[in-house]
């Protein structure tokens, strides 16, 4: 595999990423279960598909790709590169909220190795992202803390939401085809290296918040290889509707 | 010469366009506009969103390409430049009195990283108190917060700071 092509198999993934998880904190707006919370995960949701488009505008600049609302609309579940973990459903607010956290700590470590990438316009969009990155993982890192230091029962909520979501997290961090090309090349620092600063993320505020640290025993890998659970299609059906009417339409 | 007073005429027209979503601050004051040149084509005008996902970039876009046209009667072309990012010491001293003067507190300057305590400790625009806390970092925009002020009571809203 070329350089070129484990480099847009790297921005496809993240872009899906993105836009798919995007999508799903959408389902929230108007169902929080507080205002803020609702208004919190629309924003988030705002911020999440303003990412995916630059990515996907990346690939249509530099790779010579299709235009992005075609790229994100019409493809069907098998050429999507998002992992499993951001396909769910949004199931109970602790189950959206630990996966917002895992996610987003996940989504800064990367932004942040992307901030030094050799690839030059991944310096400009990282930087960009990490700033505005900073209110969510602050979001969320403040109410894992206040929902698992309020009693007992939330906490055992709190922390089954982190054993339901856990090995699922791990397939954020599924290895790419050819990543050591990318890594040579000081593109990126690849998944493990990443999964590593993850953690270092992570554990201290699982540490504040009384959480224990499953083990990544069987991470859910497929996503980034077009291997999806149903929800993916369901969800792409959904997301698509309205283009698919005219696809030619402008807005 | 006749370059010179084109592009002071840009920028008069530039100073009376507001952001849709903060109405007392022009797109200068709020640092939008990274570079203005004048050749023969017209004018060009380069251009950057404060949140990447901004939904109002379109419009603003079309409002300064519609305004610079009518005020000088010739063609203007504006772009998102992309070599540079947004960040809120964008934002001019008399931005930020605006911004206070309007209810919404202004970001605090940064060195380059913004700390949790810029996200936090912020004055309340109303009664200037210290005594408030952060409610949300999400507001009715991407780019403000929410937060309360306990000495007078009032709910109140940040522009965020942004490295």
């Amino acid at each position: 595999m070329q350089i070129q092509q484990a480099l847009q198999e790297l921005i496809t993934k993240m872009a899906d990423d993105e836009l798919v998880i995007g999508h799903r904190n959408s389902e929230w707006t108007g169902l929080g279960p507080v205002m803020e919370e609702d208004i919190a995960f629309s924003s988030m949701a705002q911020d999440k598909i303003g990412h995916a488009l630059a990515l996907y505008r990346l690939l249509e600049e530099h790779f010579g790709g299709t235009d992005p609302d075609q790229f994100a609309f019409l493809r069907n579940a098998a050429d999507f590169r998002c992992c499993h973990f951001v396909e769910m459903p949004i199931g109970s607010y602790e189950f959206s909220l630990m996966r917002h956290f895992l996610f987003d700590h996940a989504e800064t470590v990367r932004y942040q190795a992307l901030a030094l990438s050799k690839f030059a316009p991944f310096q400009h969009l990282a930087g960009k992202a990490k700033g505005e990155l900073k209110y969510h993982t602050l979001h969320a890192d403040a109410w894992i803390i206040q929902l698992c230091t309020a009693g007992k029962d939330s906490r055992e909520r709190m922390q089954a939401a982190l054993d339901n979501s856990f090995q699922l997290a791990g397939g954020i961090f599924e290895p790419g085809p050819a990543e050591e090309l990318l890594i040579a090349e000081e593109i990126y620092p690849g998944e493990s290296a990443l999964y590593k600063q993850w953690l270092s993320h992570i554990s201290p505020v699982m540490e504040k918040a009384g959480l224990v640290l499953p083990e990544m025993t069987a991470p859910v890998y497929g996503g980034r290889t077009g291997k999806h659970t149903p929800y993916l299609q369901q969800l792409l059906n959904e997301m698509g509707e309205v283009f698919r009417l005219d696809p030619e339409a402008t807005w | 010469m006749q370059t010179i007073t084109t592009l002071q005429a840009v920028y008069h027209s530039l100073e009376q366009l507001m952001d849709p979503e903060i109405p007392v601050l022009n797109v200068l004051e709020l640092g939008m506009i990274t570079d203005v040149k004048v050749d023969i084509e017209g004018v060009h005008i380069k251009m950057i969103p404060t949140f990447a996902a901004c939904p109002a970039i379109d419009l603003i876009k079309e409002n300064i390409k519609n305004a610079v046209e009518k005020d000088l009667q010739m063609p203007a072309f504006v772009s998102v430049d992309k070599e540079v990012n947004w960040n809120s010491n964008r934002l001019t001293a008399e931005a930020k009195e605006k911004l206070r003067d309007f209810g919404i507190a202004p970001p605090g300057r940064h060195e380059g990283d913004v700390n949790l305590d810029m996200l936090v400790k912020v004055n309340c625009p109303h009664c200037g108190s210290e005594n408030t806390y952060l409610r949300s970092p999400f507001g009715s925009t991407l780019c403000r917060a929410m937060h309360f002020c306990k000495q007078c009571g009032m709910m109140f809203e940040q522009f965020k700071p942004l490295s």
